[in-house]
């Protein structure tokens, strides 16, 4: 049975149409939901943020409030607090420990004199994002005012992201799975509030900021304070600051 | 406490004690290597003229048209949503070396691949369509796509098509697998995958794993079919395998020789990883028992005159052991990759389940798989040489 | 015509490539026009990504009111609050998130948290919290008493 040109055109007729149907059905489902706030600019904003390791005292508020606000799943997170213990000032050798990323507080573990201290953690939210360099079909991307997203409707949840990521910030959902990780509460920050983790640290150890503009408190900070990033030899622009970090922090 | 706590050392960030990549993706490397592998050795006859190896061209191909279509599924049981998996072929990401896999893929396997093969069994094709029987002579019908010419004019173009086409095929599966290695080595944030080197490094154990295994399988095969097997054909393929082991061996080398020697921040953590955690599947599998073993029973072949009974033995040694090392190189730089702490001051461990969806249950069904798939390809496309002697 | 000769000789001997080649041309066509169809239309306006995505993420509700927004209508513990020691911790810092109360007061009632347990996240001594911060030994310092015995919370200070 020889097919013949008829025949060709035919078939190949039948399947464009069917795959045009399909595909016009699942674009449909990818079609995303309106504006949420409609005065939000993004072209207005650079969201960053600044941590003052000295203020933070290991209570854990900002992990259970994230993991409230964000029904981050068990074991998994979006930001946590690393404890550092640094003997005869030897910071090249650090003791760390973060029991359930801090989210129960941090048992009394320590005796001796030596340098401890708490460093909170979360996504960087880096301009020059490695993460966002290698997801191979633009799930997670940089938006105009600075956050590092996740798209939960397109991860094919190939953990590529979560292997770049210098700081170990990305997990994979259990329940979408798909790539998460701290979306800098872009759905409170978007509507004038402040992050979650921002709005229950008791003393103000981490704080929201934007950089563009000129009225918030961080332009007179960096100005006036040490701070730096977190792996600065990686150059992602990392734009989560911390005050006078100590050199064991990694 | 985390479920995966007790196989931690030290500290690991919190969201890295579970391992993210599991042993579906050293598997992945794995086949496309061997297909890389096969297909070079097949382009050994028909580009380079080495006229030795001919008798296993076509079985070359085959084994990697096997090879190549089991490819895709140990990476779609990764994925946590394969249905997505399209997404790469509808807005792939340029900067992204991953997303080049849908487009390499299918290149190799429509234009390069299949092309080639039906390129070289074509005259056989219409034949078979004309003279089959049955199920098998629909297939072949269809495989002629309408046309039946095989006049000395046609299969000349078909000659020189396949010519070419094994040409751009060379490249190609270097790309199929070489941007495999970029994958890894161009991960800034892990040091034990970051390297120039990685790409090269996986090209060219793709070959030594790709040219041991069509050994093996002709050695095999001919063994099972009663058929006396081309001694100068397998001494010949064993001959680039020790150079190509040479070769990969000389990389990995440079790659360890130099981080010893720079000793960056990240040294002691490896060393300490490779020491414990890596240290049966890295040392002992895949350098002495993978590697310099074969290479001296190889090297012995090439120094001594041995009779053909000792020098068959070698060969389906170092072919078996050359596909164990090689499977132990992906899965140290895959799993070993993962088993450090980014901060560089903890250790975790690799809980590998069974019969799950990652598991070593589909791991190995996924390796057997192809073998089946060979089966078939031998009964539809046989590929044995013309003149062929009775053991 | 030697280049029209070889080119008759293509056609004739080479018939079953250009069944190929339609193949394949076949299958590219159908492949851009499922694109066409499939990519959202708004993808890649700001970047490599569905604009939707930023939407979805925006549209999750909010489980944290904020400070100001307890505030508005809690004043008088506010202006309390506002003059002690704790006047730069919000209110859900220690009341959990209440969104859906501030929304709806009457469907949620919030609890009082239970001092006992929740003073101490912060104020229990440990060698790692920072020396300037007020910390005890609570089993010491109030022998197991709730600490709102002494303390009020919105105003810790004991005498003012």
């Amino acid at each position: 049975m020889d097919m013949t040109r008829r025949d060709l055109l035919k078939k190949s007729g039948k399947f464009i149409l069917l795959t045009s149907a399909a595909a016009a059905a699942w674009d449909f489902v990818l079609a995303g939901k309106m504006e949420a706030s409609p005065n939000y600019d993004v072209t207005k904003h650079w969201w960053a943020m600044v941590i003052d390791p000295e203020k933070c005292i290991g209570c854990g508020n900002c992990v259970r409030a994230c993991e409230s606000e964000n029904d981050v799943p068990t074991g998994y997170f979006r930001t946590w607090i690393e404890r550092y213990h640094v003997e005869e000032a030897d910071f090249e050798h650090p003791q760390v420990d973060s029991p359930n990323g801090g989210h129960d507080g941090f048992p009394e573990k320590y005796k001796d004199a030596g340098k401890t201290f708490f460093i909170p953690k979360l996504c960087n939210h880096c301009a020059d994002s490695p993460c966002v360099q290698v997801c191979p079909v633009g799930a997670t991307f940089v938006t105009p005012d600075g956050v590092v997203l996740v798209d939960k409707q397109y991860c094919l949840g190939c953990r590529y992201c979560i292997q770049a990521c210098p700081y170990g910030c990305r997990f994979l959902n259990p329940k979408t799975n798909t790539a998460d990780k701290c979306t800098l509460c872009y759905h409170r920050i978007t509507q004038g509030l402040t992050t979650a983790c921002c709005e229950v640290c008791p003393t103000q150890a981490r704080v929201l900021a934007d950089l563009k503009n000129p009225k918030d408190p961080i332009h007179e900070f960096l100005r006036t304070h040490s701070v730096q990033v977190l792996k600065p030899q990686m150059a992602t622009h990392a734009k989560v600051f911390y005050k006078n970090l100590d050199g064991s922090v990694r | 406490m985390h479920p995966l706590l007790p196989g931690v050392e030290g500290y690991m960030y919190p969201n890295e004690i579970e391992l993210q990549w599991s042993i579906l993706i050293v598997l992945y490397p794995y086949i496309t290597g061997l297909v890389a592998g096969a297909f070079i050795l097949a382009s050994l006859e028909r580009v380079f003229k080495v006229e030795a190896v001919k008798p296993t061209y076509r079985l070359a191909l085959l084994v990697a048209l096997a090879f190549l279509l089991v490819a895709p599924l140990p990476l779609q049981l990764h994925l946590g949503h394969p249905e997505r998996s399209f997404e790469m072929y509808l807005t792939p990401h340029r900067s992204s070396a991953m997303a080049m896999f849908g487009f390499v893929y299918l290149w190799y396997l429509m234009v390069v691949l299949l092309m080639e093969i039906w390129l070289d069994y074509r005259q056989e094709i219409v034949e078979w369509a004309e003279t089959g029987v049955g199920f098998k002579k629909w297939i072949y019908k269809i495989l002629t796509l309408g046309s039946h010419n095989i006049s000395p004019a046609a299969l000349r173009i078909d000659d020189k098509v396949g010519y070419f086409i094994t040409l751009i095929g060379i490249p190609s599966a270097f790309l199929l697998h070489g941007y495999v290695g970029f994958i890894f080595g161009s991960v800034k944030a892990n040091p034990w995958w970051s390297s120039p080197l990685m790409p090269v490094v996986f090209i060219f154990s793709a070959m030594v794993s790709g040219i041991a295994a069509v050994m093996l399988i002709y050695m095999l095969t001919s063994w099972l079919r009663r058929v006396r097997i081309d001694m100068r054909c397998m001494d010949t393929i064993a001959r680039y395998l020790l150079y190509t082991f040479i070769i990969d061996f000389s990389l990995e080398m440079l790659d360890l020789v130099h981080r010893i020697y720079e000793a960056d921040e990240s040294l002691s953590a490896l060393d300490f990883m490779v020491h414990t955690r890596l240290y049966f599947s890295q040392v002992v599998l895949q350098i002495f028992i993978g590697t310099l073993l074969p290479v001296a029973l190889l090297g012995l072949t090439q120094i001594v005159e041995l009779s053909e009974i000792a020098r068959k033995a070698i060969y389906a040694t170092t072919g078996a052991l050359t596909l164990i090392s090689i499977f132990a190189m992906r899965w140290n730089v895959v799993i070993g990759g993962q088993l450090f702490s980014k901060s560089f001051l903890g250790y975790t461990s690799y809980k590998m389940g069974f019969a799950t969806r990652e598991g070593l249950l589909p791991a190995i069904i996924l390796t057997l798989l192809p073998f089946v798939i060979l089966y078939v390809l031998v009964k539809l496309l046989p590929p044995w040489p013309k003149s062929e002697a009775a053991a | 015509m030697h280049a029209f000769a070889a080119m008759k000789d293509f056609f004739r001997n080479g018939e079953h490539l250009i069944r190929v080649l339609l193949l394949l041309a076949v299958a590219l066509i159908a492949f851009l026009i499922i694109r066409r169809t499939v990519i959202p239309a708004d993808f890649g306006k700001y970047g490599h990504f569905r604009p939707g995505a930023m939407d979805d993420i925006r549209a999750r509700q909010v489980k944290f009111a904020g400070h100001q927004t307890c505030e508005a209508c809690h004043s008088d513990q506010a202006e309390v609050k506002s003059k002690g020691n704790h006047a730069n911790i919000g209110c859900e810092a220690c009341h959990g998130p209440l969104a859906k109360h501030a929304e709806d007061p009457a469907s949620v009632v919030p609890q009082l948290p239970d001092t006992a347990v929740l003073c101490a996240i912060c104020h229990e001594a440990n060698q790692a919290k920072p020396k300037w911060f007020p910390q005890v030994v609570t089993a010491e310092h109030s022998g197991g008493v709730a600490c709102n015995t002494c303390h009020k919370p919105h105003a810790p200070k004991i005498g003012g």
